[in-house]
C-alpha cells in the first residue's frame, strides 16, 4: 500500500553546508548560506515563499529559545507564516509536505541546523532519556549504541567485521563528497586493528561531531517545473515511534522502519539509492534488514552520517543526497531515512522519484 | 481543498503550582485520557500524535517526545513535537489540525504541557541566564508604552486581573482560586515590573491539555458535539529591529487578518462570541484587543472598562480565567484553543458564554513575535453575513 496523497509535491532546490568539526560563526550564519542558496536557485523573492518550517534543538546550543535567532537567517519581515519543530528537519519536511496537501499554498522553505561542537554530545544526548528511570543511570548515547551493537553480535545477526565494512565503504564513498567531514580509504582489516572506544564499538563506528545546516524548497506540481529543471517528486513520507525503554525493544530489529516502509510501498518498484541515517555503523545492518533493499541499491553514496553528522539537519541531508542523485539522473527511485533517539527509536522514511509527475 | 477538521475531545489536568503526584508521563497521559474519553475514543483510534511545549530546559528533558511516547500511546505511530516559544500550545493545535485537513490522517491527538516546578522557569525564560529579567521584564516596557500611547487609566490592568480571577473561580481546572480577589487586593499587591503588580501576573503552573481532532466522519461518530476549526493562522516576525512596533506587532495584526479573512469574518467584535486570548500580564487584554483588530487603536481598554470582556459582556475574553489564572507555558496556548472549542460546544459549564457559536483561541510568544490563532464554530459552515 502506498500513501495516496491528493497533491503531488516536488523538491525544487536543495542546499547544505559542509559538515564542520567546529564552525566559528553562529548557527544563523550556517543557515543563512543555505537559505540564500535555495532562494537563488529557484529565482524567487524570499517574500513569495508561502510557508517556512525549521528543525533545530535548543539543547545543542545550551540556550533556551536558541531557535528564535534562527529566523534571522530565514527573514521574517514583513512577517512570515512559519513553524518550528524541535527535531531533525526531516520532520519539518514532513509537516511541509502535509501542509501542501491543503492546496492553498504552493511553496515551502524547510531548513535544519545544529552545532554540536560547543557541547559534549555524549553528555547532551543523554538528556533525551526519561528523567526518572533512565537518566539517573547515566546511559549515554554512545553506550546505548554499544548495547545495540552487542545485541546484534550476540544474536548472530552481525559481527564487528560487518560494522567495519559499513565504515570502510561509507568513508571511502565520502572521499567524493565535498561536504563530508571524515573521509578515508581504509580496509576492513585496518579498521578492525584499531582499539575499542566503547566495546564493541571503535571510534570509527561513531559519527563525527559536526556543525552544519541544510535547506530545501518544495513546491506543488503546478509550479515545480517553473522553479527548476529536474524536480524530484516526494511520493510519500511516513514516520513511526518505538518504545523509549530499551528493555522493551528488540534492539536487533527496527519494527518502526518496517511499518513506514510498508505504508510507503517501498517494495512496489526497485529503489536505486538509499540514504540512511546511520549514526552508528551497526544501525546500517538493522536498517538494511528491516528495509530489505534490493541488490544493486546504493546505500549512502554520500558517506552518510558516519562522514558528517550536522545534528538536526542530518536527516534532511539524507533527503537532499538522495534527491541530488535522482535530479542528476543517477537514480530513478530513492529512499531517504532519518532517525531520532537512542538505538533508532524513531524512524522516518521518504520515497523520492525522478521523471514526470 | 482542505478536509474539514472537528475538535471532538477535550482533556485538561488540574493546574497547580506543583503536580508532584504525577510524573511528566503521568501528567500528559492524564490530559490525553480525558480527551479520549470525552471523544468516546481510545489510543487505538489515533493516526498521529502532535505534542508541544516550550523550551526543553524548563524540565531538563531533551526532545521529550522520545520519553513520553509510551505514555501517549504513540508506539508504532507518528508523533512529533512543535516548539514556537510561548505560542507553542496554539501552534501545536494548528499543526494537529493541519494533519487532519490534509486528508492523510483521520484522527489526531494533540497535547501541550509544562511541568514548571521541575525547574526554574524564570531562568529558562531569561534564555538560560541567571539573574535575568524573566518574561515580565521583557514585556513591561511595552505595557508602559501602551498605557502612555492610549492614555488608559491605571485601574484597567487591575480590572483585567480581577475579572480573570473571578472567571477562574468558575473553572475547576484553574490554578489560582482567589476567593477574595478585589481591585484593592490587586492594587495593594507587590510591584514586580512597573506597571505589573504581583496579582496582575500569571502564575507558574504544572499542567497539560489535550484535544482529539478528527474529520467529518469521525465527528459524526462522536457522541459529543463537535467544534469545527473554521480557520487558523500563524505569523512570525523578528525579535527586534529599528521601526518595530512591539506594542501592536505587525505579525499579530497580519495573523488575525489572515484568520478572519479565511473564516469570512468582517467584524470580529460582532461576529465572534468569545475569545481566549493569551494574556499573561493584565495589560495584554486591551493590547491584544487592539493588536488583533477587535477594538480600534487606543480603544481596547475601553472595552475592559465597560465590562464588554466579562462573561455576559458583548465580547467575553478569557471566560476560563485565562493565562492569568493558569500558566503551564507549553500548554497555555493549547488551553486557549481548547477553551474556545469548549465554548462553541456549549460544554464550558459555569463559565459558559450563553449562545456562543464562534470563538477564537490565541497565543503569542518570544518577544511578542510569534502568533498562532484558530477560530472555531459550532457549525461546520457558519454564516457570518
Amino acid at each position: 500500500m502506498a500513501i495516496d496523497a491528493p497533491i503531488d509535491v516536488a523538491i525544487v532546490a536543495t542546499s547544505q553546508t559542509p559538515s564542520y568539526r567546529h564552525f566559528d560563526d553562529t548557527e544563523v550564519a550556517l543557515i543563512m548560506d543555505c537559505v540564500n542558496d535555495v532562494i537563488t536557485q529557484v529565482g524567487m523573492d524570499r517574500h513569495d515563499i508561502d510557508f517556512t518550517i525549521a528543525g533545530s534543538c535548543d539543547y545543542l546550543s545550551g540556550m533556551p529559545f536558541a531557535f528564535v535567532q534562527n529566523i534571522d537567517a530565514v527573514g521574517a519581515w514583513p512577517p512570515v507564516y512559519e513553524n518550528h519543530v524541535e527535531m531533525d528537519a526531516a520532520w519539518a519536511l514532513n509537516e511541509a509536505w502535509i501542509r501542501l496537501q491543503h492546496g492553498d499554498i504552493k511553496t515551502v522553505l524547510v531548513s535544519g541546523s545544529g552545532k554540536s561542537s560547543p557541547g559534549r554530545p555524549r553528555e547532551v544526548f543523554h538528556l533525551q532519556t526519561d528523567p526518572y528511570y533512565s537518566a539517573p543511570l547515566g546511559l549515554d548515547s554512545v553506550s546505548a549504541a554499544g548495547i545495540q551493537a552487542r545485541a546484534l553480535i550476540d544474536s548472530g545477526k552481525a559481527s564487528e567485521e560487518d560494522f567495519a565494512k559499513v565504515v570502510s565503504r561509507s568513508r571511502r564513498d565520502a572521499l567524493h563528497n565535498p561536504n563530508a567531514q571524515v573521509a578515508a580509504d581504509k580496509t576492513v582489516d585496518e579498521l578492525l586493528a584499531e582499539p575499542y572506544f566503547s566495546e564493541p564499538l571503535r571510534r570509527h563506528d561513531l559519527p563525527p561531531i559536526s556543525d552544519g545546516a541544510a535547506a530545501m524548497i518544495i513546491s506543488t506540481a503546478d509550479v515545480a517545473n517553473d522553479l527548476c529543471d529536474s524536480p524530484v517528486w516526494i511520493r510519500g513520507i511516513d514516520h513511526r515511534m518505538e518504545s523509549h525503554f530499551l528493555g522493551l525493544r528488540d534492539l536487533t530489529d527496527s519494527p518502526s522502519t518496517r511499518i513506514a516502509a510498508e505504508n510507503l510501498g517501498i517494495h512496489d518498484s526497485p529503489i536505486d539509492v538509499a540514504e540512511l541515517c546511520v549514526n552508528y555503523s551497526p544501525e546500517e545492518v538493522i536498517l538494511q534488514n528491516a528495509l530489505g533493499l534490493p541488490e544493486g541499491c546504493l546505500v549512502n553514496p554520500s558517506g552518510g552520517p558516519l562522514a558528517g553528522h550536522p545534528v538536526m539537519a542530518t536527516g534532511l541531508v539524507r533527503v537532499i543526497e538522495a534527491a541530488k542523485r535522482i535530479a542528476a539522473g543517477h537514480a530513478q527511485r530513492g529512499l531517504a531515512h532519518a532517525s531520532s533517539g537512542a538505538c533508532l527509536q524513531q524512524n522516518l522514511l521518504c520515497v523520492l522519484e525522478g521523471g514526470d509527475v | 481543498m482542505a478536509v474539514p477538521c472537528a475538535v471532538v475531545g477535550l482533556g485538561q489536568t488540574k493546574y497547580s503550582r506543583r503536580r508532584d503526584d504525577v510524573s511528566l508521563d503521568g501528567l500528559v497521559r492524564e490530559a490525553a485520557l480525558r480527551a479520549l474519553e470525552d471523544a468516546g475514543a481510545d489510543f487505538s483510534h489515533l493516526d498521529a500524535i502532535v505534542i508541544g511545549k516550550a523550551p526543553d530546559a524548563l524540565e531538563g528533558v531533551m526532545m521529550p517526545e522520545l520519553s513520553l511516547c509510551d505514555a501517549l500511546g504513540a508506539i508504532g505511530k507518528p508523533i512529533y513535537r512543535v516548539h514556537t516559544a510561548g505560542s507553542v500550545g496554539a501552534s501545536t493545535a494548528v499543526s494537529a489540525a493541519t494533519l487532519v485537513e490534509s486528508g492523510l490522517f483521520n484522527t489526531v491527538l494533540t497535547v501541550g504541557y509544562e511541568k514548571q516546578a521541575e525547574g526554574n522557569a524564570t531562568w529558562t525564560l531569561s534564555g538560560g541566564r541567571s539573574g535575568g529579567q524573566g518574561a515580565g521584564g521583557t514585556f513591561a516596557p511595552w505595557m508602559r508604552s501602551y498605557i502612555q500611547q492610549s492614555g488608559a487609566p491605571d485601574y484597567i490592568g487591575w480590572m483585567v486581573a480581577v475579572k480573570d480571577r473571578l472567571n477562574a473561580l468558575k473553572n475547576p481546572y484553574a490554578h489560582l482560586q482567589i476567593d477574595d480577589i478585589s481591585i484593592e487586593k490587586v492594587k495593594d499587591s507587590a510591584m514586580l515590573w512597573e506597571p505589573i503588580r504581583f496579582l496582575e501576573s500569571c502564575p507558574s503552573s504544572d499542567g497539560a491539555a489535550a484535544m482529539v481532532l478528527t474529520n467529518e466522519e469521525g465527528a459524526r461518530k462522536s457522541a459529543r458535539p463537535a467544534a469545527w476549526v473554521i480557520s487558523h493562522a500563524k505569523r512570525t516576525e523578528f525579535s527586534q529591529f529599528p521601526g518595530r512596533d512591539p506594542v501592536r506587532p505587525q505579525a499579530g495584526v497580519e495573523c488575525s487578518k489572515a484568520l478572519y479573512k479565511k473564516a469570512g469574518i468582517t467584524n470580529p467584535r460582532k461576529q465572534i462570541d468569545a475569545a481566549e486570548l493569551y494574556v499573561p500580564f493584565s495589560w495584554y487584554e486591551p493590547m491584544w484587543l487592539e493588536g488583533h483588530d477587535i477594538a480600534e487603536i487606543g480603544e481596547g481598554w475601553k472595552m475592559t472598562d465597560e465590562g464588554a470582556t466579562e462573561i455576559g459582556g458583548d465580547f467575553p475574553v478569557n471566560p476560563s480565567g485565562g493565562v492569568l489564572s493558569s500558566n503551564p507555558i507549553g500548554a497555555s496556548g493549547m488551553i486557549r484553543c481548547l477553551e474556545a472549542a469548549n465554548q462553541v460546544r456549549g460544554t464550558a459549564g459555569e463559565y459558559q458564554v450563553e449562545g456562543a457559536k464562534t470563538a477564537v483561541g490565541h497565543a503569542y510568544g518570544g518577544a511578542a513575535q510569534y502568533f498562532a490563532m484558530w477560530l472555531v464554530a459550532s457549525e461546520m459552515n457558519p454564516d457570518f453575513s
